[in-house]
């Protein structure tokens, strides 16, 4: 309907300027797509080869279900590190020692959508040991060791209706808690849609992290059920309490971009963790069903169990006075981000253009002088204004998520309007603003989300990249952006592609860890079931019709390298062991015909392979990995007869 | 001498009038961050064409409704009304008289003053009739695009200029309306 004509408009002005018009029609705007890099932002990202980046980060690959690690300035991919999703490039979730890995309650899961790495702390600073990552579809966490960068350790949630909301982290690692996304019936059934509002739950999980290191389900708090989000933490003057956003305080269950969009606050859930423990230690949790699967990978036997717990404690708020409050958030809130004081937490209203800072000091005193403003579900809702420590008025559009630089200054993501806006603690006031390219979702500045950030750099994660890179078809990759922070004015200085979405991230000052990373493992502590630690005890059993392989592998050969007497209908199981204790020797075997993936071994690591050959034959197998100067030679043979022949067992090498 | 410009400037007149039957109107052209590549809408008599579906798509989330062609009576009766302007033209071209060229001249300009207002009435609704279920509601924000020239709503520019047909639609205008001053002249020196 713009049915127009211009006509009147020129009659006026005459020809010779309406020819001039054309010079105003709609071009590209000189802003967009030219990130005003300045000339000597290559040195600043520049690490000449040899030399290392300064920073570990690491990035969610959303539903990729990794972790990429990449060095920062340089944006140079590191690793990836598969934690949800089978990866046939180190055989993770093929091999019969990780295949557990990945069971949960509802059998073998090998994908999820993986959104929000965390560091583990110690004292509210990062300590470089473990990175925790959730399972947004299937309730799940993840720690990583950063001493290996592998998944060891992987805990099912349960009563939960999706992990998006974790795993966010007590000061000293005490608790990591989780949030449920999509509340549902608790215990879980079958109810008609329509009648959901009355039977919806939440749970908020509190993960502990016992001396062992070892994660368990501590207890569940039974929460009103609307959707909780993202989550912070409190340290030091806050210790003690965590901070969840949530949205759908009008618990719709359908068209909820419309219908959860209709009140004009949301809910800052505050939850008091340590009155939660009293009310636990105090016998007011009840032990309800709450089957949930724990993997766990064992270093000495490079093999991982799983066990399936059945029971959980929960705790039902109404039981456990002052555990938690709400306050009024601005609509439909994202992050909730602790500054390192601990004295501020920040929320923004994605649909609201507003950012809200709360002081904790008020939100204690709130409380203690009743400070309410009505209820919600029979939680106490505290009095927005008495809980305010101030607002960042109309900062941009759909402020998401904020960080800190250490020096007094937040900077908040902005999805809508594709930007970070850079602002002060205490005066609200925004003091610098940086477009990204394009709609920006998290930022992260290494060590943000604990007591001492390394406010160097910050890095933007986008999700659209549109004209920034050589198209790759319809899909095209996600970037990060890094952005110089140090000075009065941020600085952007390099976009990269990055792996799957990069939902969201951490980072640490390299030194951290670098010295601390394991090269090898140690052959005489190789405690797996079928590890053979040298060639002399390479052999070759049969048990009916399972074969096991003992196998070993070292430049340039397999021991055995001839195995006869394979039938079709056996279950053939190689253990291979990578013989080798040098850093970086690394050797890989498949075969002709795998249905799993290949192996790939770490020196001294054992990894199995299975395989059921289904034809009689000779099957080459080689190693996958560029060993030495002799890796194609790095190869053999199998017989395979056929079912009842009666070829005798045989191994051998170098006959 | 000034008979054979009139008739030349009226024959230019007709076909360029005739040439917005075949070719785009207006122009308008929104560029947000993360449509770098900008998204196009062309206005013509008779259709619109362009990123309808995309902006469409986008402006569901502040509540303005879906811009539907087949929804409007001005794409089916504009061709027809710039078809009757155009045989009004024709007689004027045969018999080239004050009285026809006048109401060829009426006939034109009355039509480009109700397009006009037709459009930026419509730009009106469009912009300030929003969904009260929008979820994204920013107060006091109305988001009528501009009737000619550009404008920055929320983190949205848009730009509105005429396109080819739309500026030889002026062009036909201006001539008929300097034939129309050659022939007075004529007639009242």
């Amino acid at each position: 309907m713009k049915i127009n004509n211009k006509t009147m408009v020129t009659v006026a002005v005459g020809i010779g300027f309406a020819a001039s018009m054309f010079a105003c029609t709609p071009k590209k705007p000189s802003s967009a797509g030219g990130a005003s890099v300045s000339k000597n932002a290559a040195e600043k990202v520049y690490v000449a080869p040899g030399k290392h980046d300064e920073f570990y980060s690491f990035l969610s690959g959303g539903f990729s279900g990794q972790l990429a690690v990449y060095g920062l300035p340089s944006g140079r991919l590191l690793r990836v590190i598969p934690v949800y999703s089978v990866n046939p490039e180190n055989g993770y979730g093929f091999t019969e020692e990780t295949k557990k890995m990945l069971n949960t309650s509802h059998g073998f899961v090998p994908w999820d959508d993986s959104h929000h790495p965390q560091l583990s702390l110690t004292d509210g600073k990062v300590d470089g040991r473990y990175v925790y990552i959730n399972a947004n579809n299937t309730p799940r966490i993840a720690k990583i060791d950063l001493k290996t960068f592998k998944t060891t350790e992987i805990i099912e949630i349960p009563n939960s209706g999706g992990n998006h909301g974790s795993p966010y982290l007590t000061e000293n690692t005490e608790y990591l808690i989780a949030s449920t996304r999509f509340s549902i019936p608790l215990p879980n059934k079958d109810v008609a849609l329509d009648k959901m509002k009355e039977e919806v739950k939440g749970t908020i999980s509190f993960i502990k992290f016992g001396k062992e290191e070892k994660m368990e389900v501590a207890f569940q708090l039974l929460v009103p059920g609307i959707d909780y989000d993202l989550a912070s933490c409190g340290k030091g003057m806050s210790h003690g309490y965590c901070f969840l956003t949530s949205y759908n305080s009008e618990k719709a269950s359908t068209l909820i971009e419309i219908n959860a969009s209709k009140n004009d606050k949301d809910l800052l859930a505050i939850v008091n963790w340590k009155k939660a423990e009293e009310c636990v230690a105090a016998g007011k949790a009840k032990t309800v069903d709450g089957q949930h699967v724990h993997n766990e990978l064992n270093e000495a036997t490079h093999t991982a169990t799983s066990t399936t717990i059945e029971k959980v404690k929960m705790l039902d708020i109404k039981d456990c006075d002052g555990v938690l409050y709400y306050a009024p958030v601005a609509k439909s809130p994202h992050g909730a981000d602790v500054d390192p004081s601990g004295q501020y937490i920040i929320a923004g209203g994605k649909l609201a253009a507003q950012i809200t800072a709360y002081d904790f000091n008020k939100i204690v005193k709130a409380i203690e002088d009743k400070k309410f403003s009505g209820d919600y579900d029979g939680v106490k809702v505290l009095d927005y204004e008495s809980v305010l420590a101030g607002e960042v008025k109309k900062p941009c559009l759909g402020p998401l998520h904020t960080e800190f630089d250490g020096k007094g200054n937040a900077y908040t993501s902005c999805f809508v309007s594709s930007e970070v806006v850079k602002w002060k603690l205490g005066t609200w006031e925004v003091v610098d603003r940086i477009p990204t390219y394009y709609s920006l979702g998290h930022i992260m500045i290494p060590g943000s989300g604990s007591k001492q950030p390394w406010g160097k750099y910050l890095l933007a994660m986008n999700k659209i990249t549109k004209d920034r890179y050589l198209p790759v078809g319809p899909e095209l990759p996600q970037s990060a952006q890094l952005i110089d922070i140090s000075g009065d004015k941020m600085e952007m200085l390099l976009d990269f592609p990055t792996v799957g979405e990069p939902h969201y991230a951490v980072g640490f000052e390299a030194s951290l860890i670098k010295d601390k990373v394991k090269k090898i493992y140690t052959l005489e502590d190789n405690k797996h079931p079928f590890v053979a630690r040298g060639e002399k005890e390479a052999r070759v059993v049969r048990e009916g019709n399972v074969v096991h392989v003992y196998g070993t592998a070292i430049r340039s050969h397999f021991m055995p390298d001839n195995i006869e007497g394979i039938k079709v209908g056996d279950t053939v199981y190689f253990h291979v062991t990578n013989l080798e204790q040098d850093w970086d020797i690394a050797h890989g075997f498949s075969i002709i015909g795998a249905n799993t993936s290949e192996l790939l071994l770490m020196p001294g690591e054992t990894s199995t392979f299975k395989w059921t050959p289904s034809k009689p034959g000779i099957y080459p197998f080689y190693c996958t990995d560029f060993c030495s100067a002799l890796h194609q030679e790095m190869q053999g043979y199998i017989r395979v007869s056929a079912p009842g022949s009666s070829t005798p067992l045989k191994f051998n090498q170098g006959k | 001498m000034n008979k054979k410009i009139i008739r030349i400037l009226l024959l230019v007149s007709l076909i360029f009038l005739a040439s917005t039957l075949i070719l785009p109107l207006w122009d308008i052209a929104i560029f947000a961050p993360q449509y770098p590549e900008g998204l196009n809408l062309q206005i013509w008599l008779n259709k619109i064409s362009g990123d309808l579906n995309n902006i469409n798509i986008l402006n569901h989330y502040v509540g303005m409704k879906a811009i539907t062609p087949s929804d409007i009576p001005e794409l089916v009766y504009f061709p027809k009304l710039i078809a009757g302007i155009l045989v009004v033209g024709a007689v004027a071209l045969a018999w080239p008289h004050l009285v026809s060229i006048g109401l060829y001249f009426l006939s034109f300009a009355a039509f480009s003053l109700f397009a006009l207002y037709d459009f930026w009435k419509w730009e009106y609704d469009y912009g300030h009739n929003l969904s009260p279920d929008a979820p994204i509601k920013v107060p006091g924000m109305s988001y009528q695009p501009p009737l000619f020239g550009s404008e920055t709503l929320l983190n949205i520019s848009i730009y509105s200029y005429p396109a080819i047909g739309g500026w030889l639609m002026m062009v036909s205008f201006l001539a008929v309306l300097y034939v129309l001053y050659l022939r007075a002249k004529e007639l009242w020196g």
